[in-house]
């Protein structure tokens, strides 16, 4: 008698166990990804910051631009003021759309390609839009490291009592987006 | 030795990490070894003390060096290949900066110090302890020759030896060879000076037999051969480490041809790197000292290379991309 009640301690306690190891899995990976967003939104801030320093000092020698100037200016606001995971996203691509656009009339231009602040700010926006892709890619990584472990068998009772949910992933919309990261944007001479 | 085209990533990581625990046992027990056969040497000569000196003593030399390659292993190999903390002013080597900000938010990993090696050889290495606290160093050559993407993938590839831990384990790897040539010098010379001794004390141990013998040519084999088998070992764990570090930094920058086109460009560039001495050969993306047995495949000389042979490495990143198209 005292034999099986000693057995069943040891089957509650070691379960009590493995619960807790399990949930705190779940709670590194959960901060994990929250991380991997701010990670994210730290580097879109950065591009906001950028784009006003560009813009002025490409002003002078693009002035037969000032639409698709104008365009990344709109483009680069209504980023800023976006609100929301889905609308955020939008906004951004379409920022990243008209900044390629830019980029790509820069070529047109030998000065600017000569001239060292607008190369300097060049590969700061380029390096920011690199950074903003890995740190996309690094989100997404974890957050299906996230969203598996709380589907996989045991662990799936761990993450429904706690009430873990699964999070969105980026998702590339369609071809044409897919294929803007292999722009080249860093001015190099060819 | 060749590695089959990695598919699965995490089952080689895996692998690593049981290869490399099976390695270091293999150390410790090769040092305990030596450490032991001097102390049965010792006793059977009728000079040794109570407890097995020597074999304690070989074990706190490998524990201590590894130990203190851990605290500051990677300043001296920075050192001794003349690197220098990268200058933002300098339009290159800023992007080399920024790159590597890239490829660390790519790994999810804190971003390495970032150092330059005056020499115009391309080659780079990366070093440290850990994933916390790791450097990566390129050379000047590098930074003149690549283009930004293929500067992006011989980043990823040092940045995987760091989320890998490879850089802990060559830092352990090499202190432990290093304690293993120093005991096997002082070995030789202990029996030098022994030898006289055994002599004049050779009834005591009379009767050990025939398995003691074996025993001491096991060991006096050992001993002498040790450098060799250490170094080979050493060479061996930094071989398989390399395949895997381009598969993953392709993982990293999804862009297995980019690696591919910028090891083509270091590996025309054959001359040797001055700045990079013998011992850090293992830690470079490329054998530094540009020798040719790494470009053969075979027995012979795959046991005597630190690095797998580039047109295998190009072709199996070919491969990678040609399965993800």
């Amino acid at each position: 008698m005292a034999g099986c009640f000693l057995v069943l301690i040891a089957i509650v306690v070691f379960a009590a166990l493995w619960a807790v190891w399990r949930y705190n899995n779940l709670i590194t990976l959960k901060n994990q990804v929250t991380n991997a967003w701010k990670q994210i939104d730290v580097q879109l801030k950065r591009r906001h910051d950028l784009i006003p320093n560009l813009i002025a000092s490409v002003k002078g020698e693009m002035q037969f631009e000032q639409d698709t100037l104008e365009k990344v200016i709109q483009a680069r606001n209504s980023a800023v003021a976006a609100r929301g995971v889905a609308d955020s996203a939008d906004k951004e691509n379409q920022l990243t759309q008209t900044l390629n656009r830019l980029f790509a009339l820069a070529e047109n231009y030998p000065n600017l390609k000569s001239n060292e602040s607008v190369k300097s700010l060049m590969e700061e926006l380029t390096s920011t839009e690199n950074k903003i892709g890995f740190a996309r890619q690094f989100y997404n990584d974890i957050a299906t490291r996230f969203n598996i472990a709380q589907q996989i068998f045991p662990d799936s009772f761990i993450a429904s009592t706690f009430k873990f949910q699964p999070v969105e992933l980026f998702e590339i919309k369609d071809a044409a987006e897919r294929a803007v990261p292999q722009v080249d944007l860093s001015l190099r001479p060819k | 030795m060749t590695v089959a085209t990695p598919t699965n990533l995490y089952e080689q990581q895996k692998r690593n990490i049981a290869r490399t625990r099976l390695i270091l046992a293999g150390f410790i027990l090769f040092l305990a070894f030596l450490g032991i056969g001097a102390d049965v040497f010792l006793y059977g000569s009728g000079v040794g003390p109570g407890i097995p000196v020597c074999t304690i003593g070989a074990l706190l030399l490998g524990g201590f060096s590894a130990w203190w390659s851990l605290q500051g292993g990677d300043k001296a190999v920075l050192e001794s290949a003349h690197a220098v903390p990268v200058d933002l002013r300098d339009p290159k080597q800023r992007t080399l900066d920024n790159v590597v900000e890239e490829m660390a938010i790519a790994a999810g990993l804190p971003k390495p110090a970032v150092f330059v090696i005056p020499d115009p050889d391309p080659n780079a290495f990366a070093t440290g302890v850990g994933p916390q606290r790791s450097s990566v160093a390129v050379t000047r050559g590098l930074l003149d020759s690549l283009d930004r993407g293929e500067l992006q993938g011989v980043i990823s590839h040092e940045m995987s030896h760091v989320r890998n831990y490879d850089i802990r384990v060559m830092t352990v790897v090499a202190a432990l060879v290093g304690s293993v040539l120093l005991l096997s010098d002082w070995g030789r010379r202990g029996l030098w000076w022994g030898g006289g001794s055994r002599r004049s004390n050779d009834r005591e141990g009379g009767g050990s037999g025939v398995l003691a013998l074996v025993f001491f040519v096991l060991w006096f084999a050992s001993l002498i051969l040790a450098p060799i088998i250490a170094q080979l070992v050493a060479m061996a764990v930094s071989r398989e480490r390399e395949y895997l570090a381009d598969a993953s930094g392709a993982e990293l920058t999804r862009n297995p041809l980019a690696l591919a086109s910028a090891l083509q460009k270091i590996d025309a560039a054959a001359a040797p790197t001055e700045s990079i001495k013998q011992g850090v050969a293992h830690l470079c993306i490329e054998d530094p000292r540009g020798r040719a047995v790494n470009d053969r495949e075979g027995f012979l000389s795959s046991l005597l290379s630190t690095h797998p042979p580039i047109a295998k490495r190009i072709e199996l990143l070919r491969q990678m991309a040609y399965q993800k198209a």
